[in-house]
């Protein structure tokens, strides 16, 4: 523990800008690939373990584009495009069949899925780590703030997942779409009852969380090794954060996603060796205290 | 009256014609049975995250093998390699050298694992006593720990302490001329990464008592961001760090500490930089990054050399690795051992192999020796200079000395315990 330098980096603007830039780029990042786990889970009842599988296909898919047009923008949308269709293809064909099943047989189907792409993503990009590198246009000297350093290409994409974020509250509570979606996670035999085909709520709901994966690894694929099973450890976060914020809670999982990235920012200063194991320990003192998460409903 | 002939004639000839042929191709027979093929064994990774180590390693090997099997073999025999994968995981390396050993029976192996597996097939080969090569590890106490030490196993790779002597000695005398005292370390969390930062810090400060080391931080093996630790380089602002980060691992640690500006106030020595599969992926490679030599194909800048990098980029479209000119030298060893004996009795090679030096592109003055001592290679080519952006990727190549690196890593020994 190095609680000193903790003490000196918070009571330093420089270091407080730094790290706080860091931990809300890596929080909003997070809450990319979260809030579609959650919403998947919180309407259609699937706890998709081939999440991190769509985010990891979300970065390939942004590579392959980015190569002949070198636009970080078209990137992006193949990135999120080509996983949602992904994701359309995979509920409409295997997952759709296992909707209210046990959870091991959801857990085995979906390993089935990350092992098959997995190699897919072997097959066609091989297995060697692939890099996008950071766009010439964001190539700029970072901004210095209070002293403290934050990357262009982070304010970019904090500016970027922001306003993913602020589109998907809005949608989902401001929309007619919204408030089917969360009708049919309520109840949905009322909806189906109220001519509503819930068929197509469940696959554009799984679409749009498989395309927040995607925007995500699209995204991070500047800054960030692209390669098989890349998905895995944001997976484990993910969980984590959808534990946290309270399953099927998408502002919960935007506070979680933030404290967890504030914890790996700050705990490297004062905790270098137990970030990890910090993030366990925030996840017990929630369930401890709140089990059903920050944002989750009580019963 | 017939003219026909009794079938029983007939069989008489055939079989009288069929022992003639038995008889009159006897020494075809002989001739085929001496021009077996010599089987050796590579256990290696071919698949996963660093499925280019094993790629490479094979490929090269496969260029030297067949130049070997061109210029006639030995004595007609062609060396044919059964190359297969442990997926990195060293009880598997271990289990695919038994196989090897006992089902295909190789003769000799050449064990292109990293450390992990190395280790687990140093202690097959320690039972069945095949003759062995280990092309990839790196980690010293392979061939420097005597315990470890055996007639028939041989290190054919750079070693770590000698690395740590060679950079330890080009970065104090960089910090020296630019008055870097304040030095950070990242490394990945794992042996290789504890062991070798603390043998280059050692012998950095041992050259230059001046360096002083004001914060570390030690990244998980194969992570997929490094933000945090960025964040605690930028906060102790360091005027130097040091990381022996690898591939796809360091790649991606350049690039976020690119935009973060690290490189505008703090000077990075990277000891895997300088490989050609690290150098082309970094999209917007620092000028100015040290680094040692891992594979290059103009250090040292003798034809041999070049000519190996155009031949594997010719037959594979890429450029060598540091894994490939170990494996070729490996190759060039053996065969040269095989021919000086006359056959692939294992006493006889291995004790042709220990002491041997042979003509090398990779050595430091043009050969390369197998010590004897330890059985492990020396003299091979180590230096470290600057990056830039375009190739030849790398500039202001300091060679290292092995007479200083001889005398260091001797003292090191005895400070063990194993000299």
């Amino acid at each position: 523990m190095e609680l000193t330098e903790l003490a000196e980096c918070v009571s330093s603007m420089s270091c407080v800008v730094t790290q706080l830039a860091a931990g809300l780029t890596i929080g909003m990042l997070l809450f990319l690939v979260a809030s579609g786990l959650t919403l998947i889970f919180g309407v259609l009842g699937l706890v998709n373990f081939a999440h991190g599988s769509l985010y990891m296909m979300g970065a390939y898919f942004a590579l392959a584009a980015y190569g002949p047009t070198g636009s970080f923008a078209i990137a992006v949308l193949a990135g999120t495009l080509g996983a949602a269709l992904l994701g359309l293809f995979f509920e409409r064909f295997l997952l759709s069949r296992i909707y209210g099943q046990d959870v091991l047989m959801q857990l085995l189907v979906c390993y089935a899925i990350i092992l098959i792409l997995d190699d897919v993503v072997k097959i066609i990009w091989g297995a060697d780590f692939r890099n996008m590198g950071v766009p010439p246009a964001f190539l700029h000297p970072p901004f210095i703030i209070g002293g403290g350093v934050v990357p262009y290409f982070y304010a970019i994409l904090f500016g970027i997942t922001a306003l993913i974020a602020v589109a998907l509250s809005y949608g989902m509570s401001r929309t007619r779409f919204g408030r089917i979606v969360r009708a049919a996670a309520v109840n949905p035999g009322m909806v189906g009852a109220l001519g509503i085909n819930t068929t197509v709520v469940y696959a554009a709901v799984f679409a749009i969380g498989a395309g927040l994966a995607g925007a995500a690894g699209a995204l991070s694929a500047p800054i960030r090794s692209v390669v098989p099973g890349a998905g895995v450890s944001i997976l484990i976060e993910s969980f984590i954060v959808t534990v946290i914020g309270g399953m099927g809670s998408i502002g919960g999982a935007l506070a979680a996603s933030l404290i967890l990235g504030l914890t790996r920012s700050f705990g490297s200063i004062g905790f270098p060796l137990f970030v990890e194991g910090a993030m366990f320990v925030i996840m017990a003192l929630v369930l401890i205290l709140r089990p059903s998460g920050l944002g989750g409903r009580r019963g | 009256m017939s003219t026909s002939k009794p079938a029983g004639l007939h069989r008489r000839r055939l079989i009288g014609a069929g022992t003639a042929a038995a008889i009159t191709g006897f020494p075809n027979i002989g001739f085929t049975q001496a021009r077996q093929p010599i089987k050796i064994g590579v256990p290696t990774i071919l698949s996963g995250r660093v499925a280019q180590l094993g790629i490479s390693s094979r490929n090269a090997m496969q260029i030297e093998v067949d130049a070997f099997n061109a210029s006639g073999g030995l004595d007609g025999r062609p060396i044919e390699l059964i190359v297969r994968d442990s997926r990195g995981v060293p009880a598997e390396a271990a289990r695919l050298a038994r196989e090897m050993i006992s089902s295909d029976a190789v003769e000799f192996l050449f064990d292109a694992e990293p450390s992990s597996g190395g280790f687990a097939i140093h202690e097959v080969v320690r039972e069945t006593g095949t003759v062995t090569l280990h092309i990839n590890s790196e980690t010293s106490s392979l061939t420097a720990d005597p315990r470890q030490r055996f007639w028939n196993a041989f290190r054919v790779a750079r070693q770590g302490i000698h690395d740590s002597i060679a950079g330890g000695y080009y970065a104090a005398s960089v910090a020296r001329s630019r008055n870097l005292r304040r030095w950070m370390t990242i490394s990945p969390d794992y042996a290789y990464g504890r062991d070798t930062t603390a043998e280059f810090v050692e012998f950095a400060r041992g050259f230059n008592a001046d360096i002083q080391i004001t914060g570390e931080t030690w990244p998980r093996l194969f992570q997929a961001d490094y933000t945090e630790n960025i964040t605690r380089l930028n906060q102790g602002r360091p005027q130097a760090v040091y990381s022996c980060l690898w591939a796809g691992d360091l790649v991606t640690f350049v690039e976020q500490a690119s935009i973060f500006g690290l490189f505008a106030q703090s000077q990075l020595f990277a000891v895997n930089m300088a490989d050609y599969t690290t150098l082309q992926q970094v999209r917007n490679l620092p000028r100015g990054v040290h680094s040692g030599n891992r594979y290059l194909r103009n250090f040292p800048p003798v034809p041999g050399n070049l000519a190996f990098a155009t031949e594997y980029n010719r037959r594979f479209n890429t450029f060598p690795t540091n894994w490939s000119w170990q494996s070729a030298t490996a190759v060039r060893l053996l065969t040269t051992a095989l021919r000086q004996v006359g056959g692939t009795n294992p006493r006889e090679v291995a004790a042709k192999l220990k002491g041997m030096t042979i003509e090398s592109p990779f050595g430091a003055e043009g050969t390369v020796t197998m010590r004897a001592e330890d059985q492990t290679l020396v003299d091979y080519a180590i230096g470290w200079g600057t990056t830039i952006s375009a190739d030849p990727f790398v500039e202001n190549m300091q060679k290292a000395d092995w007479a200083t690196i001889r005398r260091l890593e001797a003292e090191w020994k005895r400070g063990k315990g194993w000299g």
